[in-house]
């Protein structure tokens, strides 16, 4: 491999820089007047640009691993199988854009006024640099959480529908499977933790464990997205569960934050910043709990893949498998277990702001 | 860095989708699934309450059965004891009766008999009377018409009468 790289590397980037020369006084002609042609040279640009990453040696392991756990306008399912995501841009002036991401094609290709830069993680941004844009797009993320979010109402579309139709009977099959886990997290989860007024509580729960759960091991498989690693996703569950946390607590709460019981008079000055720095902490660790967890999973599995890369033998690559078989049993397990987590400390953060005795949880 | 920087536009997705999903599994899924739980708990009770209840009334009916059982045994056992009694009673009775009758019946025929016997005795009496005042008289008639063993007998007596 080494040896037969060379030459054809070297004769890669003639044609490249031949292809650059070709093309750029066309491209200054083709943006005055023909879009086509500039279409058609950026997509010879692109095609060439792809072949020259093909036939690249160097491997970067950290680029590697950033690009498979960063979100990305388009899902990539394996090398070169590509399916394109709609981009949805808004901006005070223009209002909505949409259309597909495959209409860029590599960093400098300009659409509609936009460049898609690939840099630690993709980003939109547009030509013209005093306008600001919001990216409303349909990421990979977005889409993983759709095909979640489907995945979860027909599962307990057809649970329900179970319970309806055959009522008064033995529960059966997928029935029986799921109603273990709920009956895990009704009664060893939020009753013994929110209290008796648990009834309220329980369908954002029981939706937050199973989301979780599902994204978890959804973002396991190969080519899927990393969706509970991505910290807009675990900073939005955070944020919700301190909302719903301070919508329902009860003066018991707050007085503890500016009183708390059995403490003498002189500690409260230290004491009374320490409380309302935790109750930011709180949803703050929710966050970075999940987050850390699963993309340090993620990591450590392209990690143990980029090793075969890297050592560039045959083999390696047994020893990796059977490593990455088991971190990947360890993060099935580790699935379960953050969703199991994630939807604890939020029974305790709610049990304890709703609470009616003094002895407010100091415990994590 | 980047990954450390939420995207502004996955938040606002997650928002959507998530709380969208709150809400139709909530009214979809969780809801059905939750109180057709909450009904087989209470069916388990209820079925379990109702054993234990059965169960109660079971050993309830059986020392009823016990006692009926035990009752119906004490009357029969009564009836027979008095029904013996009342046969013993019976038998003792009529054996009195007929000994009653019997020594009445011993009593007055020996009454008869004695009475009788009286009647008889006193009518043999009678006649022996005067069967005896007919014979002396016959007896008497006929010795005194024979003169010589008159005669005879005085001089047997008198020489009798010498020799003492």
């Amino acid at each position: 491999m080494l040896f037969m790289s060379t030459p054809i590397r070297r004769f890669l980037s003639y044609v490249f820089v031949a292809a650059l020369l070709i093309s750029s006084p066309l491209r200054s002609f083709a943006q005055a007047d023909h879009d086509s042609v500039a279409e058609e040279v950026n997509a010879a640009e692109h095609e060439l640009e792809h072949r020259l990453e093909e036939n690249e040696e160097d491997f970067n392991i950290g680029e590697m691993i950033m690009h498979h756990i960063a979100d990305s306008h388009e899902w990539e399912f394996a090398h070169g199988v590509v399916l394109p995501l709609p981009v949805i841009l808004y901006s005070p002036d223009r209002g909505l854009e949409v259309f597909m991401s495959s209409k860029f094609h590599n960093n400098d290709h300009e659409y509609q006024g936009y460049h898609l830069i690939h840099g630690d993680s993709e980003e939109i941004v547009p030509a013209d640099e005093s306008r600001t844009v919001y990216d409303l797009s349909i990421t990979k993320n977005v889409a993983s959480m759709l095909l979640s979010a489907i995945i979860l109402v027909l599962i307990f579309g057809s649970v329900a529908s179970a319970y309806n139709n055959r009522k008064g009977k033995a529960p059966r099959g997928f029935q029986s499977a799921m109603e273990v886990l709920i009956l895990f997290i009704r009664d060893e989860v939020v009753k013994p933790n929110i209290g008796p007024n648990y009834q309220k509580y329980l369908p954002y729960m029981l939706t937050l464990f199973f989301f979780i759960l599902v994204n978890n091991l959804l973002g396991l498989l190969p080519g899927a997205a990393n969706v509970t690693g991505n910290i807009a996703i675990t900073m939005t569950l955070a944020v919700i569960t301190f909302l719903i946390v301070h919508f329902n607590s009860n003066k018991h709460y707050w007085m503890h934050l500016v009183k708390p019981t059995g403490v003498p008079l002189a500690l409260l000055p230290i004491m009374i910043p320490v409380e309302i720095v935790g109750v930011f902490m709180k949803p703050f660790s929710l966050m970075i709990r999940l987050f850390a967890n699963m993309t340090a999973g993620h990591i450590i599995l392209l990690s143990l893949f980029g090793l075969i890369f890297i050592f560039k033998s045959i083999f390696v690559a047994p020893v990796v498998s059977a490593f990455a078989l088991f971190m990947n049993f360890i993060e099935i397990m580790v699935a379960f277990i953050q969703a199991f987590i994630f939807t604890l400390l939020s029974a305790m953060y709610i049990g304890s702001a709703i609470e009616d005795n003094h002895e407010a949880d100091h415990g994590m | 860095m980047s990954l450390l920087t939420p995207a502004i536009g996955l938040i606002f997705w997650m928002l959507v989708v998530f709380l969208l999903l709150v809400w139709i599994l909530r009214a979809f899924a969780w809801k059905p699934i939750i109180n057709g739980l909450n009904d087989r708990e209470r069916e388990i009770q209820g079925a379990l309450d109702l054993a234990e209840q059965t169960k109660a009334e079971m050993a309830k009916l059986k020392a009823d059965n016990a006692n009926m059982v035990a009752e119906a045994n004490a009357a029969r056992d009564k009836i027979i004891r008095e029904a013996k009694e009342a046969s013993e009673r019976m038998v003792q009775e009529a054996k009195d009766k007929a000994i009653a009758e019997g020594q009445k019946m011993i009593d007055s025929a020996r009454e008869t008999i004695h009475n009788e016997q009286q009647a008889a005795i006193s009518k043999m009496k009678e006649e022996v009377a005067t069967l005896s005042l007919q014979i002396a008289e016959k007896v008497l008639h006929r010795e005194l018409q024979d003169k010589t063993a008159q005669e005879k007998l005085i001089a047997d007596l008198a020489s009798s009468a010498r020799l003492n």
